[in-house]
């Protein structure tokens, strides 16, 4: 499946979660915050959240800004 | 000491509040926010690059969260609901922190605020619980309006932001700060240690400052310098300025004078 994520195309095998995407995308342990489709999801449950194909993923950190 | 900075039931001793923009490096940002002895610090909240940013270094391995009170800033923003969006982002990144600085922009070349979509974020924001700091413009019954829509402080500008022009308006500002009952803080348009004394000589409870820092020839010793302006600053309107006059008034007394 392909997922759009921070607005690029990621292709990830299924079935898959927000965890594996995560560690797919090599960010694992990074203090992160996901949107899915919209709907921000937090960390505690990236593991029992599916992804499905075209869903629409938003990947935050924070940086320097003032 | 007594004379602390509360903002949202939490008390500062510094009432300077600096940004992690523009550095050159995150180690550099550090010794500078160190070096500020400011205790809050902003942030902004970005998309991750992806392929990018794995094993990068983070900016919050440097401006630690256990250091520093972090203020995640919705600049960037140009409407109500971006911001907003940026806000809950922001909540769950930091595990449920609800301090946010709202800046909803009305363009790229002022970067001025824009009020009618900052009030409607406000709303919202103050409603899910945030407590908002909003950067703001410098009208005096906005300023009112954003306290009375419950913001924690209220921080207009002094100059656009990163312009370094200094404080532009300091009657607005005086009459922000008179009429509040919630902190005012300058945010945007210091330039050097003189403008943020004169921000905090005006009654201002604190100033929020990133460029005139990161683009100081030695970011490190200009946040000191700052630190120093703030304070200087601070207690010199809690000292009473002496009242200005158009002709001299001899300090040495008269009576004695030989010949």
């Amino acid at each position: 499946m392909t997922l759009q994520v921070n607005g690029q195309p990621q292709a990830l095998p299924e079935p898959a979660t927000l965890e594996g995407l995560v560690d797919a995308l090599d960010l694992t342990g990074k203090r992160l915050a996901i949107e899915h489709n919209g709907q921000i999801i937090p960390r505690s449950v990236w593991a029992q959240t599916a992804v499905a194909d075209e869903d629409r993923i938003e990947i935050v950190k924070a940086i320097g800004g003032g | 000491m007594s004379d602390v900075l509360t903002i949202a039931g939490k008390a500062y001793s510094s009432r300077l509040l600096v940004g992690s923009g523009k550095y050159a490096s995150f180690a550099q940002n550090a010794e500078a926010a160190e070096a500020s002895g400011a205790e809050i610090v902003t942030v902004a909240i970005r998309r991750v690059n992806l392929g990018q940013d794995a094993g990068a270094p983070n900016l919050l391995d440097f401006i630690k969260p256990e250091r520093y009170t972090l203020l995640p800033n919705t600049a960037g923003c140009y409407t109500a609901e971006d911001a907003i969006r940026t806000c809950r982002l922001a909540r769950e990144l930091l595990d449920g922190h609800t301090l946010v600085k709202l800046e909803v922009l009305g363009d790229p070349k002022t970067l001025y605020p824009d009020i009618t979509a900052t009030l409607e974020a406000t709303k919202v924001l103050v409603k899910e619980g945030f407590e908002v700091m909003v950067y703001c413009t410098d009208d005096p019954i906005q300023c009112k309006r954003l306290e009375e829509l419950g913001c924690v402080a209220v921080m207009p500008l002094a100059a656009p932001i990163g312009s370094g022009l200094g404080i532009q308006n300091r009657y607005n500002i005086l009459t922000i700060v008179e009429n509040a009952k919630v902190p005012i803080i300058v945010d945007a348009g210091v330039g050097t240690a003189s403008d943020a004394a004169i921000a905090m000589e005006l009654g201002c409870d604190g100033v929020l400052m990133n460029t005139a820092i990161a683009e100081a020839k030695n970011p490190v010793l200009m946040a000191s310098a700052m630190r120093h302006a703030i304070i200087a600053g601070r207690e010199a309107f809690l000292a009473g300025r002496m009242p200005m006059r158009r002709y001299a008034s001899a300090s040495s007394p008269i009576a004695g004078v030989i010949g």
